[in-house]
C-alpha cells in the first residue's frame, strides 16, 4: 500500500535557472525561461530532480512566423518555499522549418509521450528520442502540417472570421461546395496505399513461445473503434497472451476535428461556444476554464455574483458529472443500467438548472469574459436549494447503500488497474484518477482561481490507486462538491453578473496565459497566445481525457482483458476532449 | 456475511421499483391521456422520470433556446431587422447570410433583402440573439424539425424564418415584457431629446401590447 503524497510537504528551494545555467537559459518578455534546444534534456533533469518540477501539466507548441516554439507548463508536485507555486514556464525554439528538431522529454516526464505526438501531428517538430513518434490524432498517410498558419483545410475560407461572404452581399454558399478536394480525395503526393504500414506491425503481434508442451501466441486484437464498452468511437489495440493483457495502444482521432484550428479562425468570443463541444458533459467548466485564461490577458475581474454563480454551477456540473461518470463506471462492470439510470435521474434534475439558467442542457455556453452570460433565473434558487441540501445528499447516501459494500464490486475492482502515484505523477495524470492514487493535488486548493479559496472543503484521496479506490474517490469528491455548493447558496450575493458592457469585439492585450481548472475529468488547461488582434494567434486545449489515457496502458498490463473496459471506463474519457 | 452487501442493493432497487408504482398515480394523474401535456419532473420525484413523448413533453424553460427566427412587428408586418449584420460577424460558424437592401438611389435600405441561415452548421450558442442591438433575432423553442432531406430543407430563407411579435411574447413573456419596457424608456428618452422645449414625458408604464398576427407573415412553424 502506497502512502498518500501530500503536496504541501516544503522542501528547501534549490538554485534557480539562471544560475545553474547561466548561459543557456534566457527570459524572453513574457516572463518564460527559452532553453536552448540542444541542452533541453539536462536542463528538464535539474528541473525534475532538483527543483521539484515533477509534473508537466501541459505541452505544446505555437507557430511563429521565423521558428517553431515548444511551450511546456511545469509545476511542482511538491511545494517550494511557502507560497503554492504559479509554476513554471519553459520554452525550447526550433529554427529550421522545414526540419525542425527538440529532443524529447519523454524520458523525464514520461507524460510528454502522448502530447509530444500532438505538437509532431500537428507541426511536424520531430522529438529526437521519442519512443513511438507517430501521428496521433490524424492519419498516417496526411500530408500537411495542420497547425502550423500555412495550412489551409478543406473548407478554408479565410484566414479569420467573420468571413467577408456573409454581409452585406450574403448569397448562401454550402459548405460543401468550398471543399478544396471537391467531391474526389486523393492521396497525398508521397503517400502509397500499396508501401503504407500499419501501426499494428510494429507491435509484437506473433511471438511464439518455445515452450515443448503447449506452443501460445501472443495475438492483437482490437477493440474498437466500434465497441460498446469504448465510450464512443476509440479503439484499443490490445496485445494478449490468453486472457491477460501484455500491451495496449488506444488508437485515437476518429473524432478529431481540428479544434485548435477552428479556434485560431474564431474571434475571441467565438471560441467560447466551440469550447462546450469538447468534454461535452461539462461544458460550464470548460467555459470557465477558457474565460479564465482570456481574463488574465484582458485583465478583467468577474463581479462578485458572477464569482458565485461559476461556483455553483462548476460543482453542479462535477455532481452530475460524476454520477454518470460512475453510472458509465458499473455499466462497463456489467451492472446495466441500475447504476447509471438511478445517476441520470439526478443529471436530469441538474440540467434543468442549467437550461433555465443558460438555455441549454449541455451546450450551456454560459460564460463570457469577465462574468457570465444572464443572471439565475428567478425560479432557479429553489429548486437548486432543495437539490444541494435535501435530494442530492440524500441521493449519494443511497448510491453508497446499494454499491460500496457489494460483494461482487469488490470483488471485480478491488486490487484491479492499479497506479501506483510515482507513475501517476509522471504520467502527468490529473483529477479522481491522480487522487485515487494517492496524490493530494487539486487545483481548486492548489492554485485557486475564482473565489475557490473561500471555500471550506477537504480534497479526498485514497491510498491503493486501483478501481475500487477511483469509484469511492467520486463517491467523495460529489460529496465535497455538495458541501461547497451548500456553503455558496448560503452567500451569495446580489449585484452585477458582468464586468463592463456586453461586448462582441473583444480585442485582447497581446501576451500569452495559461488558465488551468479542475474541471471532474482532471486538468483542463486553455493555452492561448494573442498578438493584439480579434483572432486568437494560438489557442490550445489541454485536455484531461488525452492525458489520462496514457495510463490505461500502465493500469491494464497483468491484468485481464475483461478488467480493460473497467480501467477504461475508471478514466473517464470522453472523446468530444479526447480527440478535440 | 457474505453476501449482505447485494442483498441490501437489491432491496434499494426493489425500493424504487415499488415507488415507481405508488408514487407516479399520485403525481401524474392522467398519464399521456391529455394531449400535448406539459410535464416537469419534481425535485422531490421517486418513480418514473421518463415522459410519454410525443403525447406527453417536457416543459421548456423561456431561455432554451433552438434555432433562431427572425422578429416581424404584429401590427404593420415590418422585419424588425436592420440588416446591420452584427449577427452574421458574430456567428461562430458563420451560418447566417445576409444580403442587405438597396433604395431606388443606391443607399442601403435597413431592412434584409435576403436571410438565409444554414442550419446544418447553427451551433444553437444565441450570440445572433445575444447581441442583437434592435431585439430582431431571437432563438426559437421549436426543436421538432426533422425533414426527408438534408439539403434545400435545411437552408432556412427569411420567410422559413420570420415569426411575429405575438408568437415572440407568447413563447417568451418575460424577455418581452423586459425588453418592451427597455424600448419604452428609450424612446421616450429620444422624445424628450427631439423636443426639450416641452416638459418632460410621463413615465412609460406598460409594455406596448403585441399586436395581431398579419396573415401570411407567420412562419409555418408557429
Amino acid at each position: 500500500m502506497a502512502a498518500v503524497i501530500d503536496p504541501l510537504i516544503h522542501t528547501s528551494p534549490a538554485p534557480s535557472l539562471d544560475q545553474a545555467f547561466p548561459d543557456v537559459v534566457s527570459i524572453d518578455a513574457g516572463g518564460a525561461t527559452v532553453v536552448q534546444a540542444d541542452r533541453l534534456l539536462e536542463v528538464s533533469r535539474y528541473l525534475r530532480d532538483q527543483m521539484g518540477y515533477t509534473y508537466l501539466a501541459n505541452m505544446t507548441a505555437v507557430d511563429y512566423p521565423d521558428h517553431l516554439e515548444a511551450v511546456y507548463h511545469l509545476y511542482p508536485m511538491k511545494v517550494i518555499g511557502n507560497e503554492p507555486s504559479q509554476g513554471l514556464i519553459i520554452k525550447a525554439h526550433a529554427t529550421d522549418k522545414d526540419d525542425p528538431v527538440i529532443p524529447s522529454v519523454t524520458s523525464v516526464w514520461p507524460g510528454a509521450n502522448f502530447q509530444e505526438r500532438e505538437v509532431y501531428d500537428m507541426y511536424g517538430i520531430r522529438f529526437a528520442g521519442h519512443p513511438y513518434l507517430r501521428r496521433v490524432l490524424m492519419w498516417d498517410g496526411f500530408e500537411g502540417w495542420p497547425l502550423r498558419k500555412d495550412y489551409h483545410e478543406a473548407y478554408y475560407e479565410g484566414d479569420t472570421k467573420p468571413f467577408a461572404s456573409r454581409w452585406p452581399g450574403g448569397h448562401h454558399v454550402r459548405a460543401e461546395e468550398r471543399a478544396r478536394f471537391a467531391r474526389n480525395v486523393a492521396y497525398p503526393r508521397h503517400w502509397d496505399p500499396a508501401k503504407a504500414t500499419s501501426p499494428d506491425e510494429s507491435l509484437p503481434v506473433v511471438d511464439v513461445s518455445e515452450l515443448n508442451t503447449i506452443h501460445t501466441q501472443k495475438f492483437v486484437i482490437n477493440m474498437g473503434p466500434q465497441h460498446p464498452s469504448t465510450h464512443g468511437v476509440f479503439r484499443m489495440q490490445v496485445t494478449l497472451d490468453g486472457e491477460t493483457v501484455v500491451d495496449v495502444m488506444p488508437v485515437i482521432g476518429y473524432l478529431h476535428r481540428n479544434h485548435e484550428k477552428i479556434g485560431e479562425r474564431n474571434m475571441w468570443l467565438q471560441n467560447m461556444p466551440f469550447t462546450d463541444r469538447l468534454d461535452y458533459f461539462c461544458s460550464m467548466g470548460n467555459n470557465t476554464g477558457y474565460a479564465l485564461a482570456v481574463e488574465k490577458l484582458m485583465g478583467v475581474e468577474p463581479p462578485e455574483r458572477a464569482e458565485y454563480i461559476r461556483v455553483i454551477m462548476q460543482e453542479f456540473t462535477r455532481v452530475q458529472n460524476h454520477l454518470f461518470g460512475l453510472g458509465q463506471f458499473l455499466s462497463d462492470l456489467g451492472a446495466f443500467f441500475t447504476p447509471i439510470l438511478y445517476a441520470i435521474e439526478n443529471r436530469e434534475l441538474i440540467l434543468d438548472l442549467f437550461e433555465m439558467t443558460s438555455g441549454s442542457r449541455m451546450m450551456c455556453n454560459y460564460m463570457r469574459f469577465g462574468g457570465v452570460a444572464y443572471d439565475l433565473p428567478p425560479e432557479f434558487m429553489p429548486l437548486a436549494h432543495e437539490l444541494a441540501f435535501e435530494r442530492l445528499p440524500r441521493e449519494i447516501d443511497e448510491l453508497e447503500e446499494y454499491l460500496t459494500a457489494n460483494e461482487i464490486l469488490h470483488s471485480r475492482t478491488i486490487g484491479v488497474g492499479v497506479l501506483p502515484a510515482e507513475a501517476a505523477i509522471g504520467l502527468s495524470i490529473s483529477g479522481p484518477l491522480l487522487r485515487a492514487s494517492g496524490v493530494k493535488y487539486d487545483i481548486r486548493r492548489h492554485q485557486p482561481y475564482g473565489i475557490y479559496d473561500r471555500f471550506d472543503f477537504e480534497i479526498p484521496t485514497r491510498p491503493n490507486g486501483d478501481l475500487y479506490d477511483r469509484y469511492l474517490i467520486r463517491v467523495a469528491e460529489v460529496r465535497q462538491s455538495i458541501r461547497i455548493l451548500q456553503q455558496a447558496f448560503n452567500s451569495l450575493p446580489d449585484g452585477p453578473i458582468l464586468a463592463g458592457r456586453k461586448a462582441w469585439q473583444i480585442r485582447v492585450p497581446k501576451g500569452e496565459a495559461y488558465g488551468r481548472v479542475e474541471n471532474p475529468k482532471g486538468e483542463t488547461g486553455f493555452f492561448v497566445v494573442s498578438d493584439g488582434t480579434a483572432n486568437p494567434y494560438r489557442y490550445h486545449v489541454r485536455a484531461p481525457s488525452f492525458v489520462n489515457i496514457q495510463a490505461l496502458r500502465e493500469m491494464s498490463i497483468g491484468f485481464k482483458i475483461a478488467d480493460i473496459v473497467a480501467n477504461l471506463g475508471s478514466i473517464d474519457i470522453v472523446l468530444g476532449e479526447l480527440d478535440r | 456475511m457474505f453476501g449482505s452487501g447485494v442483498l441490501r442493493g437489491m432491496l434499494v432497487t426493489l425500493r424504487h421499483f415499488v415507488e415507481t408504482y405508488t408514487e407516479d398515480p399520485r403525481r401524474v394523474k392522467a398519464r399521456a391521456a391529455t394531449p400535448n401535456a406539459v410535464r416537469q419532473t419534481p425535485n422531490d420525484a421517486r418513480g418514473l422520470f421518463t415522459v410519454q413523448y410525443p403525447e406527453e413533453k417536457l416543459a421548456i424553460p423561456e431561455r432554451f433556446r433552438f434555432y433562431p427566427m427572425l422578429i416581424v412587428d404584429g401590427t404593420t408586418g415590418q422585419d424588425w431587422c436592420t440588416s446591420c449584420g452584427i449577427c452574421a460577424k458574430v456567428c461562430p460558424p458563420q451560418c447566417i447570410w445576409i444580403v442587405r437592401g438597396t433604395q431606388p438611389n443606391g443607399k442601403p435600405k435597413p431592412e434584409p433583402e435576403e436571410f438565409y441561415l444554414d442550419t446544418t452548421i447553427c451551433m444553437q450558442c444565441g450570440y445572433c440573439a445575444e447581441f442583437c442591438p434592435f431585439d430582431a433575432i431571437k432563438m426559437n423553442h421549436d426543436y421538432e424539425l426533422s425533414a426527408y432531406e438534408r439539403h434545400e430543407s435545411a437552408i432556412y430563407n427569411k420567410e422559413m424564418l420570420s415569426v411575429t411579435t405575438t408568437f415572440y411574447a407568447r413563447t417568451h413573456p418575460r424577455a418581452w415584457a423586459e425588453e418592451s419596457a427597455v424600448r419604452a424608456e428609450k424612446e421616450a428618452r429620444d422624445k424628450a431629446k427631439a423636443a426639450p422645449a416641452t416638459p418632460a414625458p410621463a413615465p412609460v408604464a406598460a409594455a406596448p401590447a403585441p399586436g395581431p398576427a398579419p396573415t401570411g407573415a407567420a412562419s409555418t412553424r408557429p
